[in-house]
């Protein structure tokens, strides 16, 4: 597959499906794998890294899931289309910064991605939409056993997978999901319901600009401890709390619209408007607006909004895309403005919301029969 | 700036880039330590790393097979080959204890390993039988045991090399 038809066709998880897909945007699980009688690629001497590739790119672009995949060397690939394939989270950025002895195999359906060299030897990450770390695990777990008949993993019996760093000691994986919550943030929730998962040993990360504030409503839970539990235990755990957050979520959600209907509806209403006409959007901007947007589709404020749209819409502003489709370097004024002009396109055809509440009288109800202005 | 876990002063500002968007997480001393927050970055590692050594007297050593050194170790907080594990596994434990649930594996492992330790499990029974076989005087049954005990040695001691680099999967065929 050349890279050209690995960006015109969004991965199914990019389509905002899945379990739970009013909240969770997607699953994701890696696993970190390393080969004996090799040092990690951090430690690893050039050759040797080249050496590990040429020996492994061929079994990892002949697992079964990987035909007609994406399989290319770092040394062939321009910084910009390293940073879509890490704005498509099929990559990391420390994976992107580094060229020699670096590869990445991707699965046609982009949902399944190798990375060659990174911290380890290997990362093997599956990515699906909605709540469902499971399937995420089958992708990977799958990928891992084929991949294990073919090359001779370092693994101790006590200690379990060997990693560069001892932080992925034991299963190597690490089982994360990105949660949108924008009802526990807009009614002041948000930091007791991450305390609350912190202190049961996950991970909780918001996406944040310069300062405090975070953007997008954004977060991701992950587990910190890979040695000690069985993957299967570790995902139950992780399914067990976002289902709670999620719950949390959705009440934070209702007691809004009941409590401080006007406050949503100005929200959700600027959203649309800003979003709908404005000729110059950051990227910060753009992601805080779109997700306000995204939560009046959820509540069936803002009228027949597939979340699909804003979700891709949310992947094709970012930075790298702008550049690799303009084909050519962009300053950041000139990406401001083509992010506007992308946004003003996809959301033309959107309804905006009602502006006159059917679910509230209008303030000062008039007594005659006549609504009409 | 307070903790984002507990509402202790953060000491610690864990930054990282996720979805190219800068990620910054606030934590106290306590709650760092406790979490060993760590994950992608190896971020605190290198400090648990730095506090002494309760152990102490590894400063000098050098893993075999790679030339890394516990000093590298120290500064870098990462290993640098998988036989480092075992150079190092001394300095190692503590800081496994309070990073992970247990310092033990029990999840997922490659198959040919798993059918190797299934068979270690069997010969360590089959040997438990023959002693008491032997105790009791039961020769003829000792005898067999002994016989069992010795293929089913050769074996598991075939399986785990010869699984490994060249040869695919040398046990899965035939029969
Ligand atoms: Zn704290
Ligand atoms: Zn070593």
């Amino acid at each position: 597959m050349r890279f050209q038809t690995l960006l015109k066709h969004p991965a199914d998880w990019m389509k905002g499906s899945g379990p739970h897909s009013e909240i969770v945007m997607t699953s994701r699980v890696r696993l970190a794998r390393n080969l004996r009688g090799f040092s990690f690629p951090g430690y690893s001497p050039e050759h040797q890294r080249v050496e590990l590739l040429a020996l492994a790119r061929p079994k990892v672009a002949a697992l079964p899931p990987m035909k007609d995949g994406f399989s290319e060397e770092y040394a062939g690939l321009s910084k910009v289309r390293k940073q879509v394939l890490v704005e498509r989270h099929l990559i990391s950025r420390e994976h992107a910064a580094r060229s020699a002895g670096c590869a990445v195999v991707v699965n046609r359906s982009q949902s399944l991605s190798v990375m060659i060299n990174e911290e380890d030897h290997f990362r093997i990450q599956g990515i699906r939409p909605g709540l469902d770390l499971r399937s995420a695990w089958q992708l990977v777990d799958d990928a891992d056993s084929a991949l294990e008949a073919a090359l001779p993993y370092a693994f101790d019996e006590k200690l379990g997978y060997l990693t560069a760093c001892p932080t992925n000691l034991g299963t190597g994986m690490r089982a994360s999901v990105m949660l949108h919550l924008p009802g526990l943030v807009l009614s002041d929730q948000i930091n007791p319901v991450l305390k609350a998962v912190g202190k049961i040993g996950l991970a909780v990360r918001g996406l944040y600009g310069e300062g405090t504030e975070a953007l997008g409503n954004l977060f991701q839970i992950s587990n910190q401890h890979t040695l000690g539990e069985k993957e299967g235990e570790i995902i139950a755990q992780i399914e067990k709390v976002i289902e709670r957050v999620v719950t949390s979520e959705i009440n934070a959600r209702q007691k809004l619209l009941e409590d401080n209907a006007t406050m949503l509806h100005d929200q959700v209403g600027r959203a649309y408007a800003i979003l709908r006409y404005a000729h110059v959007l950051t990227s910060k901007e753009a992601l805080n607006l779109l997700s306000l947007l995204r939560l009046g589709a959820d509540l069936d404020l803002v009228p027949d909004c597939d979340r699909g749209l804003l979700d891709l819409l949310l992947l094709e502003i970012q930075p790298a895309h702008l550049q690799f489709g303009a084909g050519r370097d962009l300053t950041p004024d000139e990406r401001d403005a083509l992010r506007a002009e992308i946004t003003r396109t996809r959301l033309q055809f959107l309804v905006g919301p009602a502006n006159i509440s059917s679910t509230r009288n209008p303030p000062e109800a008039p007594t005659s029969d006549s609504h009409d202005e | 700036m307070k903790c984002d876990i507990c509402e202790n002063e953060a000491t610690v500002f864990l930054t990282q880039i996720i979805n190219g968007q800068m990620t910054t997480v606030n934590l106290c001393d306590a709650c760092s330590k406790a979490k060993g927050v760590t994950d992608e970055t190896g971020f605190g590692l290198a400090e648990a790393f730095l506090s002494p050594a309760p152990g102490g007297g590894e400063s000098e050593l050098v893993c075999p097979a790679c030339g890394f050194t516990s000093a590298q170790l120290k500064k870098i907080g990462r290993m640098g080959c998988p036989e480092c594990y075992s150079t190092f596994r001394h300095s190692l434990e503590g800081l496994l204890k309070s990073m992970h649930k247990g310092t033990r594996h029990v999840g997922k492992a490659p198959r040919h390993l798993v059918a190797r330790a299934a068979a270690t499990a069997g010969i360590a029974h089959l040997r438990q039988a023959l002693e008491q076989a032997v105790r009791e005087e039961r020769y003829e049954d000792a005898a067999r045991l002994k016989g069992e005990i010795q293929s089913a040695e050769a074996a598991a001691t075939k399986t785990p090399e010869a699984a490994s680099p060249a040869p695919p999967e040398p046990f899965a065929s035939g029969a």
